[in-house]
């Protein structure tokens, strides 16, 4: 079972074959999304998604990984972050117990010492280094847009040509190259040169049937009224001017929060006791109140 | 007869016509990507083209556009007609302000033919004009001293961690120094914090009422990105642009044209209030502004709601570590925020600076760098400058620190 799943994905002939890969590991993705994934894994190009926070850019790659039965490598950028943490470093207290040892077991052929220091056992594979050596695997370069610069100059070399030079061991390629997929929240641009060898995919919120789905896939316990009026609430606080318009990760907490709470439609007063599930500032919690949260409950006729 | 290549080739022509980032190798992906879907299904080839072609959300709108009318056989000639006639009368208007910029940017190095001694001279003269009236060979010579202006964000700690004297202890560098002798004990190693400029983030007013002025403040605006790449440049009228990547061109005039180019409402009127939400939804709050030091550069005419407008820019100085106003009205006599929309503002505002002549730009970029003393957390009262006084109006300058950081 496991083998023919894996084989779905990596196989894919269309991006119709992605999207039913996909949605196997419960990720319901759209024509676009589907089209970027079987493209990414065709040209193995890296795919760069941006979008609002809780679209599912991260989870995109899990869901890809999962599908590819590989395992996912992330690597979280945060600003300073360098190669000592990205791609590798030295074990150095290894290195000098080696040294110790080896002085204590009374070697002293000198050249054989150096080179032994230098040895792959006593290099530590980050992140970037660990996708070159795992074969298959989906590395996720997660908030690219929170490394300063002078990373991502870095990061372009490792992902033009899927190589690591390591000045004392050589040089260290990729079998094959691992799918990548980037993740960047816009706080910044980022540089044009990454752009260009990425396929660039902006992902928006689903539109509501998808969000049912979603939810529904998602939470299999929960009702399809209470999906749907989860789904349409949504879509209402997301037209509503917010300052921060929720996700597809919120509709699927909030949704969650009132079943967990035995609701099975959602009513005013099921959704006064969860607001804070959806809605993480103030002004958007008092904005919402002032509005009246009748217009968020029995969106949905009493059908459905 | 064209080839399917071909074919593609000349629909990125088009794409780059729109202004989107289509280079060669972009459009060699997409002819691959064409390759590998069904070049006949039209959604396929849409895709394609989107995801390789495309490089920001703003793109997406332009591609659509170039797409559906290479697709569906609009003459895409109305259009370009279109965009050719606003094209030039916008850099007519740029030219208004900026002067003689494409006569200039053709003749690259007749700025350093030209004798300075003369100028030098002047510069002190200069610095007390008011900048849209000066006259062109003046103008110039001031244009090229913003140039030089060296405007750098105040100093925050960074998250990167280099060598120093005292500080942490550094175990890889004591260790590694250690391999280096055999294993024999070092001296130990630290590591410190470094020090790095706060982003810069401008937001000009390229509305009617500041027709003169905007074209010197962008040009602050370009020696800051210049000076550093992560600074932010959007200019506001009717609707918000950002330019930071026009901006980026080494000479000022090409960049000033680029901007020019890429507004689409310039001298128009103003909704500040809307723009600056359209800065904080879009960018500010995703972190362009957090910790970051704001400029924002109106007269605050503001023709929406004033209450939006202080609404938002209580919320910009919430993100923000600092909130310069830059009014090229302050320093004029008999000055007061009598305008609703500089009302509501001021109370969520640093400092405000006035921005009509270069002594105003280089105090402010003085302050940007945090070198003048800073304004605490009281409320701003403005000086209502008389004619001889201080050019330059800053906030309470009493005390130091202040200031909310991110």
């Amino acid at each position: 079972m496991e083998e023919t799943r894996r084989s779905d994905l990596a196989e894919a002939r269309s991006a119709d074959d992605v999207r039913r890969a996909l949605a196997e590991q419960d990720y319901l993705a759209d024509q676009g999304l589907a089209t970027a994934v079987f493209l990414a894994l065709r040209m193995g190009r890296p795919l760069f998604c941006e979008g609002d926070a809780g679209v599912g850019k991260t989870s995109v790659a899990a869901a890809i990984a999962d599908a590819l039965n590989a395992p996912l490598i992330r690597l979280q950028c945060y600003e300073g972050i360098d190669a000592a943490q990205a791609l590798y470093d030295w074990d150095f207290p290894r290195q000098l117990l080696h040294l110790r040892a080896a002085e204590a077991a009374g070697l002293n052929d000198a050249e054989a010492l150096e080179a032994g220091l230098y040895d792959r056992r006593f290099l530590l594979a980050r992140p970037l280094l660990a996708a070159l050596e795992t074969d298959p695997c989906v590395l996720l370069v997660d908030e690219v847009d929170r490394a300063d610069d002078e990373f991502e100059a870095f990061l372009l070399e490792v992902l033009s040509d899927f190589t690591v030079t390591v000045p004392e061991l050589g040089t260290i390629r990729a079998h094959r190259p691992p799918v990548v997929v980037l993740t960047s929240n816009r706080t910044r641009e980022v540089h044009d040169a990454l752009k260009r060898r990425c396929l660039y995919h902006w992902l928006d919120h689903p539109t509501m049937e998808r969000e049912v789905a979603i939810i529904k896939r998602r939470l299999p316990g929960v009702s399809d009224r209470l999906a749907a009026d989860v789904a349409a609430a949504v879509a209402v606080l997301r037209g509503g001017d917010l300052l921060k318009p929720p996700g597809v990760a919120e509709s699927i907490d909030w949704a969650s929060a009132l079943r967990t709470l035995g609701a099975d439609h959602l009513d005013s007063l099921a959704a006064e006791a969860t607001l804070g599930v959806v809605l993480k500032y103030r002004e958007d919690l008092d904005r919402v109140r002032a509005n009246g949260l009748e217009v968020l409950a029995g969106v949905t006729p009493e059908s459905a | 007869m064209t080839g399917p290549v071909e074919d593609l080739v000349a629909f990125g022509r088009r794409l780059r016509a729109a202004g989107l980032p289509a280079s060669p190798d972009r459009i060699q992906a997409f002819a691959t990507a064409v390759a590998m879907l069904d070049p006949l299904v039209t959604e396929d080839v849409y895709w394609a083209g989107r995801l390789t072609l495309c490089a920001d959300p703003d793109d997406i709108a332009r591609f659509d556009l170039v797409f559906t009318s290479w697709v569906y056989g609009h003459d895409p000639r109305y259009r370009l007609i279109g965009d050719v006639a606003g094209r030039t009368r916008r850099d007519r208007v740029l030219a208004d302000v900026s002067g003689e910029a494409d006569d200039q940017s053709d003749e690259a190095g007749s700025d350093d033919d030209r004798p300075i001694g003369l100028a030098a001279s002047n510069v002190e003269l200069l610095r007390h004009r008011d900048y849209p009236q000066l006259s062109s060979a003046e103008r110039a010579e001031v244009r090229r001293l913003i140039a030089v202006l060296d405007p750098v964000g105040p100093p925050r700690a960074s998250r990167r961690y280099h060598p120093a004297r005292r500080g942490l202890l550094d175990a890889h560098r004591t260790v590694r120094a250690m391999l280096a002798r055999g294993g024999e004990p070092a001296g130990l190693r630290r590591r410190a914090r470094g020090i790095k400029p706060r982003r810069l983030v401008f937001l000009v007013d390229v509305s009617g009422s500041m027709t003169g002025y905007s074209d010197a403040l962008l040009r602050v605006a370009h020696a800051a990105v210049r000076r550093r790449p992560s600074t932010e440049v959007f200019t506001m009228g009717t609707r918000l642009t950002r330019v930071t990547r026009e901006l980026r061109h080494r000479d000022p005039d090409h960049a000033l044209v680029a901007a020019g180019r890429a507004v689409p409402d310039w001298s128009g009127g103003t909704r500040l209030g809307e723009q600056l939400k359209a800065f904080c939804d879009r960018w500010g709050q995703r972190g362009t502004a957090r910790g970051a030091l704001v400029v924002l550069a109106s007269d605050g005419w503001e023709r929406g709601d004033a209450g939006v407008l202080g609404a938002q820019m209580a919320r910009l100085r919430r993100l923000a570590h600092r909130v310069v106003w830059v009014n090229p009205h302050v320093a004029k006599p008999g000055f007061a925020p009598a305008t609703a929309g500089l009302r509501a503002a001021l109370p969520h505002v640093d400092d405000i600076l006035a921005g009509h002549d270069l002594a105003a730009y280089e105090q402010l970029a003085r302050v940007l760098s945090g070198t003048v003393p800073q304004a605490t957390n009281k409320p701003l009262e403005i000086p209502v400058a008389d004619q001889g006084a201080d050019r330059v109006a800053s906030a309470s300058a009493s005390g130091a620190g202040g200031g909310n950081d991110a």
